[in-house]
């Protein structure tokens, strides 16, 4: 078990080095001279005056050092928590816009993610070797997974949000209210949370139960399934060994998602201007303000790597091989 | 990268049984009786079929359609706001431009994107697959560590900084990059394979006759699992498209192209949804989800032409 988690740390510690690395590296091979674009934006005519602004910013973003000094620079700020202003919402610290936006993609996020994973696992899992069930549930679940993220947000939106008019479509609560600890706050905060989420939950479903009806056939088919099929064992114990043994590839798969899933946040958020790092990221975008856009993008690399961490953790005590040194997983 | 893992990686798990995905090691020689076999059964499958009509009947109308059209995408044709009618079949937009013209040009992005993200990914992840899973040893842990590396940085993320920062001008560019973030899994998933055919006597037979790990890798491993190659590429096919499609919704897209994506961007920026032109949106989400959704379940159908197991059902 020592050995397995290691060797999962080693891999994460290696990927937050390569994702710093290239949040680092990225900008700087970005066509053109961002200081020479900067200073042009300011319009100025008097060479001594350009050449002092020029001066000036290559100070300030710490340009004018030899460039592993830079490198070496970015980390010791990373480790500091400092992630730059935002240019966007100046003065405030990236670091706290970030912050601020966090508990909105969370709370998306981990239900939906949750919720999904187990009642896809259990739909795709009756729907295995159930004609009726299969033949209608695999195709749709094959369409669900095959929307665009933001198509079926912009539906619901429309549908239940324009159309009928029970949900509001925009923003995290109701842009007359201040957010306080107060029932009506709540009520409110949870009006706007509905689509959101229902979108992030139903894309992610129609994966969930699929996978699981493959892993269940592939499972019945397999020896240990044949053989207690002789032994004259009823079919419901067979079916829970073989639901037992499908879960640890949806484990894994639930980490392999996560990255997807997220995507799918960021582009459901913006759909309806949610105020987590979805929108973050467009208004990033919009507004050219590099340090939100880049530290922004961090924090959520960091937030997928200890989701992957924890989902190992899980995978330890779920499969008993990965504890007695056996390769149970692929590490 | 995309919603193609769920189906995609339960697969690679159970590539590591032996015969699940059926690499059937003696296969390969009587190719072409095979290539007929196939044809028999996946053109009696109705979930190849079906998947196949639809996705080729958008093929042909991403590549006729424009010769027929009398606008341009961006060409300010018409009244604004028009619902679908006779020349417009889809509709118009705020500013009276086309969404049909729109909708046929962001087809051809769609399935260019497709193909070429794909392709990059496939040839990517295949190679490293491939070699990881037969030379072993050092070089597998490297290519390994590699792998699992890129699998667990959220490419979508990084795509949002490169397409951000150095900004990407045509759809190639755009394939590109995704390909070059998607391939891990398919990586594995070959490698597992590899694995499991390396100590196999025909191969054995191949290294004895002296020849190079190239032409083992393509003449003795790869034979014996194109078909699970397809299918792998296939899915990086839809994949693809899902994230170029979300990467043109932010605003990220090629900026020389009319995409699907970009369609529902504007679409969302101005404002439609509370207009209530439902022409605007509806169609290009709903091409790629016909498009994604009928590669998945043509998928499901080769899965079981190339598997007799799983023909009865």
């Amino acid at each position: 078990m020592r050995g397995y988690l290691a060797r999962k740390t080693l891999v994460y510690g290696l990927t937050f080095v390569v994702a710093v690395t290239l949040n680092w590296l990225i900008p700087r091979l970005m066509p053109g001279d961002p200081v020479q674009r900067m200073v042009a934006r300011a319009a100025v005519q008097h060479p001594e005056t350009i050449a002092s602004m020029t001066d000036y910013y290559e100070r300030t973003f710490g340009l004018d050092l030899p460039v592993w000094q830079q490198y070496l620079n970015y980390w010791a700020a990373l480790f500091r928590g400092d992630l730059g202003t935002s240019v966007w919402l100046f003065p405030a610290p990236v670091s706290q816009v970030v912050l601020d936006a966090v508990p909105y993609t969370l709370g998306i996020m981990i239900p939906a993610i949750l919720l999904s994973w187990v009642v896809g696992n259990s739909v795709g899992a009756m729907a295995a070797r159930s004609r009726w069930l299969d033949n209608v549930a695999l195709p749709i679940g094959y369409l669900i997974t095959a929307m665009p993220y933001m198509w079926l947000a912009i539906l619901l939106a429309w549908g239940f949000g324009v159309a009928l008019g029970w949900f509001p479509v925009a923003g995290g609560y109701d842009f007359g209210l201040v957010p306080q600890w107060s029932w009506s706050f709540a009520l409110d905060l949870l009006q706007h949370w509905v689509l959101p989420f229902l979108s992030l939950f139903l894309v992610a479903l129609g994966g969930w139960a699929i996978g699981m009806r493959n892993l269940i056939i592939y499972e019945l088919e397999s020896d240990y399934s044949n053989y207690l099929a002789a032994l004259g064992a009823p079919k419901r114990l067979i079916r829970k060994y073989a639901f037992r043994n499908a879960m640890l590839p949806q484990i894994t798969g639930l980490a392999l998602q996560l990255g997807t899933i997220l995507g799918g946040a960021l582009v459901t958020e913006i759909v309806f201007a949610y105020p987590g790092l979805g929108r973050l990221v467009l208004s990033a975008i919009q507004n050219q303000d590099f340090f939100l856009l880049q530290g922004t993008l961090l924090f959520v690399v960091i937030g997928v790597l200890l989701a992957n961490f924890v989902i190992d953790i899980v995978y330890v005590l779920v499969d008993p091989r990965t504890r007695t040194g056996l390769t149970g997983a692929t590490a | 990268m995309t919603a193609t893992q769920p189906t995609a990686a339960p697969g690679a798990e159970a590539g590591e049984t032996p015969g699940v995905t059926g690499p059937v090691a003696s296969g390969g020689r009587k190719a072409q009786g095979d290539v007929r076999e196939t044809l028999y059964f996946a053109l009696r499958n109705p979930k190849v079929l079906i998947g196949l009509v639809v996705v080729l009947g958008f093929l042909l109308l991403g590549l006729l359609g424009p010769l027929f059209l009398r606008h341009a995408p961006m060409d300010y044709a018409g009244p604004p706001m028009a619902p679908p009618s006779a020349d417009f079949p889809f509709g118009t937009t705020t500013f009276g431009q086309d969404v049909f013209a729109q909708f046929v040009a962001g087809l051809r992005s769609t399935f260019l994107v497709g193909l070429l993200g794909g392709g990059v990914a496939a040839v990517i992840g295949m190679t490293i697959g491939f070699v990881a899973g037969y030379r072993g040893g050092l070089i597998d842990e490297l290519l390994n560590m590699l792998t699992n590396v890129v699998l667990v940085i959220p490419g979508f993320v990084v795509l949002i900084i490169i397409n951000a920062y150095l900004g990407v001008r045509s759809v190639p560019m755009q394939a590109l990059y995704i390909g070059i973030f998607t391939w891990p899994w398919v990586a594995r998933a070959v490698r597992s394979q590899t694995l499991s055919l390396r100590s196999r006597d025909f191969i054995d037979l191949a290294r004895l006759s002296g020849v190079g790990v190239g032409t083992i890798l393509r003449r003795e491993v790869a034979p014996n699992m194109y078909s699970y190659l397809f299918m792998t590429f296939v899915l990086l096919f839809g994949g693809s498209i899902l994230t170029a499609a979300s990467l043109d919704f932010i605003g990220l897209g090629p900026t020389n192209a009319m995409s699907l994506g970009l369609m529902m961007n504007q679409a969302v920026q101005w404002s439609a949804l509370h207009l209530g032109l439902w022409w605007w949106f509806i169609p290009p989400g709903l091409g790629i989800t016909l498009i994604v959704g009928s590669l998945y379940i043509m998928n499901v159908g080769l899965d079981e032409v190339f598997n007799p197991k799983l023909r009865e059902m």
